[in-house]
């Protein structure tokens, strides 16, 4: 049990890991997550990658809509820029994959930065049906400029090398994510004690008021969409690397209604909140359909209503969460560390 | 010409239809701010409750419609009380996402129901095509279109003349006077779920009508956006007139542009003009700007 927990300096108020216990746990974790590799099958680490993967956009959206308040209903378009990118520059230019992870994140906040401009003057609503409109402009574009995606066959591509090693299996690949995964959450964890991510969260709570105070808008708006869009970008790239092919059906208007999903469902305006909502609504399909497996000797036609059977599960959950905890999961883990913390005391 | 005349009547018989999906769309978000992503799904679910009645049941064409009507004003009243009410006051982004929820929820529900094949209408309207002078409408898109205008122009009048809709306008222009004045709001934000629906799914039937029921059908429920930010999202005259703006704009787009794309421009034309709109005027063509303070 961890009682009192005082300060003496506002350094100490600060820092990232405040006490020795969360380092400790930190610490166990990091080692959990380097020793799940060699234990895990394939399955395990092919998911383990999806989630990573995603952890990576959700965290970028994440600091755009949770954070700055700005909804995006285009996120998955981005990761589909970064995606395109990546297959472009490896395959026409045959440029490492090291070289292509950041220039993928830069085109796609390249665009984002050209579809968050308009977005000074736009508000809620409007801004949320001018990024779909992004979204659907971004796919007929992934469609139909064949000379460069190749359309609706889309793009195939070797495996990455790093070093000099081929990441051609879940295993090696496992390293690559997992790294940028700890980059960006890190990256995302401390950008709210600097002035921008205090901005933004000024911007989301009040726009005027955070005027008033001397945030420029624009640029704090544009630098939102642009740091979102990059980790899309990297994400996209990550994906595409991993799975070695791109086509424009990876990135429909769902995509990007998933990963909304995920940062409510996870807590909005959190970091912890976009990684517990990306591992979650990535697993819960899976979930499904490893149960409905399981029937299908009892009930044959149970596999055909796998994809409804996710579709309302995906819809309840965000129903639900909205309407029983609208701050998520993140705000769930807060309150079962607190009953832990002070167990066997209720207060 | 003759090919620019055919493009733009066929574009304003479909954008008849639009503009009264739209009004759907409008009535709901003048009188609780609250903008329905799951307008297409309505639009479908009506489809196939229509369906189900005339062919499952045998029921006559109007008898399932007037039971469709009655389903759609449920459908509307129990997603305000169920889920809505509890939303009053959320940010923009948790009502957005319940209603894209909501959305989802209905298309797994209907094609958990009626499974993911086509299904064809039998036969309502006569088969032949209507023809004026050198221009040919598909005769199902027509009379689509005369019903469609028929339940704007129904829903206009009681909006401006029945009482009802005097106090659903009231309760639109300000909650609190409104309240003061006797009127139950909650009832009128129920109220105007149920018309926003049966707008919806009278949308959807005569959508249904023309090209089959799918669960997929509730996509087109994404056209409302261009349609509605063009007219502004609180305007019923400005959905009407996007209504049709739009259903010209992309047949127009389509039948010019498509030969160069391969086809898709259609799709996608109305969301250009969205956003060049947006670009020009943030609040759209007719739509109020908010003045805020702090």
């Amino acid at each position: 049990m961890r009682i009192g927990d005082f300060k003496e300096a506002y350094p100490a108020d600060e820092a990232v890991f405040k006490t020795g216990t969360v380092r400790f746990w930190l610490a166990v974790l990091f080692t959990a997550l380097l020793i799940f590799p060699f234990v895990a099958g394939d399955y395990l680490l092919y998911m383990a990658n999806l989630v990573g993967v995603t952890i990576v956009a959700a965290v970028g959206l994440n600091i755009l809509t949770g954070f700055a308040g700005q909804i995006s209903l285009g996120h998955a378009a981005f990761v589909g820029i970064g995606a395109y990118t990546s297959a472009v520059l490896t395959t026409r230019l045959g440029l490492p994959f090291l070289v292509c992870l950041p220039l993928s994140g830069l085109c796609a906040a390249f665009c984002g930065i050209i579809v968050g401009g308009p977005s000074m003057r736009m508000k809620g609503l409007y801004l949320c049906v001018a990024t779909l409109g992004a979204q659907v402009i971004f796919e007929f574009i992934f469609v139909h400029w064949e000379s460069v995606t190749g359309g609706i066959r889309g793009i195939n591509l070797p495996p990455p090398t790093l070093f000099g090693l081929t990441l051609d299996n879940e295993f090696k690949f496992y390293f690559v994510t997992l790294t940028v995964v700890i980059i960006c959450v890190t990256a995302a964890r401390n950008m709210f004690r600097t002035r921008v991510g205090r901005a933004f969260i000024a911007i989301r709570d009040r726009d005027i008021s955070a005027e008033l105070m001397g945030i420029n808008l624009f640029w704090y708006k544009m630098y939102a969409f642009g740091i979102s869009s990059f980790m899309a970008g990297v994400a996209g790239c990550l994906w595409v690397n991993f799975l070695k092919t791109v086509t424009p059906e990876h990135f429909p208007l769902m995509e990007s209604i998933r990963y909304l999903a995920m940062i409510i469902v996870g807590g909005l305006g959190s970091v912890l909140g976009a990684i517990l909502g990306a591992i979650f609504m990535t697993l819960v399909p899976e979930v499904l359909k490893n149960l409905l497996g399981l029937l299908v000797d009892i009930f044959p036609l149970a596999m055909s209503y796998l994809f409804p059977l996710q579709q309302v599960v995906f819809g309840l959950l965000i129903v639900g969460f909205l309407v029983f905890e609208p701050h998520g999961l993140a705000e769930m883990w807060h309150r079962v560390k607190n009953y832990f913390r002070l167990w066997p005391f209720e207060h | 010409m003759d090919i620019f005349l055919q493009l733009v009547v066929s574009g304003i018989v479909t954008g008849g239809v639009y503009a009264l999906i739209a009004l759907g769309f409008v009535l709901i978000y003048k009188a609780t701010s609250i903008i329905n992503f799951a307008t297409g799904e309505f639009m479908m679910i009506g489809a196939y409750v229509f369906y189900s009645l005339m062919v499952f049941l045998g029921l006559p064409a109007i008898i399932s419609f007037l039971g469709v009507m009655a389903f759609a004003a449920l459908l509307g009243f129990l997603v305000e009380r169920l889920i809505l009410r509890h939303m009053l006051g959320q940010p923009t982004i948790s009502i957005v996402m319940v209603t894209i929820g909501l959305s989802s929820i209905l298309m797994g529900v209907a094609e958990m129901i009626w499974g993911s094949e086509f299904r064809s209408f039998p036969k309502i309207v006569p088969r032949a095509p209507i023809i004026i002078g050198d221009i040919v409408i598909r005769s199902n898109l027509f009379y689509g279109f005369l019903l469609a205008v028929l339940v704007v122009i129904v829903f206009t009048v009681l909006f401006k003349y029945a009482k009802v809709g005097v106090a659903m306008r009231a309760t639109a222009a300000d909650q609190t006077a409104a309240f003061s004045m006797g009127i139950n709001v909650k009832s009128m934000f129920s109220l105007s779920w149920a018309f926003g629906a049966v707008a919806a799914i009278i949308g959807g039937i005569i959508i249904g009508n023309i090209g089959g029921v799918h669960p997929s059908l509730g996509h087109i429920g994404l056209k409302i956006f261009p349609i509605v930010i063009l007219g502004g999202l609180d305007s019923i005259g400005g959905a009407v007139l996007g209504g049709f703006i739009v259903g010209v704009v992309e047949n127009l787009a389509g039948g010019y542009l498509d030969p160069y794309f391969q086809g898709g421009v259609k799709d996608i034309a109305p969301f250009i003009v969205l956003i060049v709109i947006l670009l020009i005027r943030p609040y759209g063509l007719f739509g109020k700007e908010e003045i805020e303070r702090l």
